[in-house]
């Protein structure tokens, strides 16, 4: 994406280049690292597809180009063909971000039909017993035919693994697999810890040496593969000194709609306290674009506090993740602590350090599966 | 001295590669290349080449169709040189 300049009070707020559609939190999957808020299923009252086609429309007139249709798994949702065919028909450029449970000969070929340009796949690991395991569901088989089938309709095929501790020593296994399947792309990317995973955190932070050992493994593939396949391997936040950009910037390119028609500059973002996010049910999306509290609450650097204020960096990475701040910090205008300028860092240290060494004496402590009972019985937003 | 243009792109006829989409954005008033979850905004002249790879009209008549369109000559080497980029980018590939 090319960078829109960030809101500072004098320049402008530039177009939500991106849209993504939030279709559905249901998902036949339940993973242990799903990014969906633990407490989905107190927010099923889904749009219904006459105001996702208005909100197309809308964000379109203001600038959005690229679309993704994602969830929960979108694949869900009866009307995602006609959703496909009006965004495609207003000229985004359409992406399904999919598990690929759902996808069959008949559903692909209704959606190249309506438009669809892109398709995301993801995979849990490159075994069947792993992959089952982590997703909870016996899934790999359709996911492997749901990769032929992409391929079969002559669209790229792009994969995403999530690695973390439990399957980041099989990433040859999964570099292999993606080989096999003769995919163009591959995201390797790492849990980070939000939602489901931040609550299984302890068991799905991979320990340093895990990762060196996996970015040497992939980058002897690279070597071989050449530009036969892209190669993207995404390091956990938690080992980094800097913060990432998040979302290139608060309300910058963004427009995430949640599957209750909720705006929100991330997926994540309801979790923070003190902000209403309004709902595509009230207004329109232009509105909540340039005028909402909730987009304008982090957008630029105006709202900075220190060490951020004063940071030379702070335009590179705007203070990092604001949901991230408020987790660690439980303030989500602090410095991102995966700062190492930020106070709160040297807890962080010491959380990754302890989690390098599984301690004997530690109580074991079972791995929460994302479901729907277990959504209703927490107690945790986020 | 100049180098000489890149011979494999001397005669091909350039078009859009697969999985790109070129489009006129008027809210950017520009044009963008659409790809997977990511999108190029396109300088003024980048945009002008890329139009006309409809994978029909082979360089030549592209690079005379631009001077035409914008009273010049001698554009040969730099949309030559733009295509070569853009081929690398797989933004455009050779019918």
């Amino acid at each position: 994406m090319s960078v829109v300049a960030p809101h500072d009070g004098h320049r402008p707020v530039g177009p939500p280049l991106w849209l993504l559609a939030e279709l559905t939190y249901r998902c036949p999957l339940h993973c242990v690292f799903c990014y969906n808020p633990v407490d989905f299923a107190k927010h099923e009252d889904e749009l219904p597809t006459d105001d996702w086609l208005r909100v197309l429309r809308e964000a379109r007139a203001i600038g959005a180009v690229q679309c993704g249709f994602s969830g929960g798994e979108p694949l869900q949702r009866n009307d995602l063909e006609i959703l496909v065919a009006e965004a495609h028909r207003l000229g985004y450029y359409t992406n399904l971000i999919t598990s690929g449970i759902g996808l069959n000969e008949q559903r692909i070929e209704w959606l190249k039909e309506a438009g669809l340009d892109h398709i995301q796949l993801s995979f849990q690991d490159s075994t069947r017993e792993v992959n089952d395991f982590l997703s909870s569901t016996r899934t790999f088989d359709l996911k492997r035919k749901a990769a032929a089938l992409i391929k079969q309709h002559g669209y790229a095929m792009v994969m995403n693994c999530v690695i973390h501790r439990l399957n980041i020593d099989h990433i040859d296994r999964i570099i292999e697999l993606a080989v096999e399947l003769d995919a163009d792309y591959l995201e390797l990317a790492n849990t980070q810890f939000y939602s489901w995973a931040h609550i299984n955190r302890d068991q799905l932070l991979p320990t340093r040496e895990q990762l060196v050992r996996a970015e040497a493994v992939t980058n002897r593939w690279r070597e071989k593969l050449g530009s036969k396949m892209k190669l993207f391997f995404v390091v956990p936040d938690y080992y980094e000194t800097r913060p990432k950009k998040c979302m290139n910037g608060w309300g910058n390119v963004f427009l995430t709609i949640a599957p209750d028609g909720v705006a929100l500059p991330c997926h994540t973002a309801r979790m923070l306290p003190g902000l209403a996010f309004p709902s595509v049910r009230e207004h329109g999306v232009g509105a909540i674009w340039y005028d909402s509290e909730g987009f304008n609450r982090y957008r630029g650097t105006g709202w900075m506090k220190e060490p951020c204020a004063s940071c030379p960096e702070r335009e590179r990475d705007l203070g990092g993740c604001r949901c991230q701040a408020y987790m660690l910090a439980q303030d989500p205008a602090a410095a991102d602590p995966v700062c190492d300028k930020s106070p709160r860092h040297a807890e962080l240290v010491a959380t990754v350090e302890r989690l390098q060494t599984p301690r004997a004496d530690a109580p074991a402590m079972p791995l929460v599966f994302r479901g729907r009972k277990e959504s209703l019985a927490t107690e945790r937003q986020f | 001295m100049q180098a000489p243009a890149d011979t494999s792109v001397a005669t091909g006829v350039p078009r859009i590669g697969r999985g790109f989409r070129l489009q006129w954005e008027p809210v950017q008033s520009a044009h963008v290349l659409l790809y997977p979850e990511g999108m190029v905004k396109l300088n003024a002249s980048a945009g002008e080449i890329l139009k006309r790879c409809d994978g029909a009209t082979p360089i030549d008549a592209i690079v005379a169709d631009l001077e035409k369109a914008f009273s010049t000559s001698g554009l040969d080497r730099d949309v030559r040189a733009f295509l070569d980029i853009a081929s690398g980018q797989r933004w455009v590939e050779w019918v």
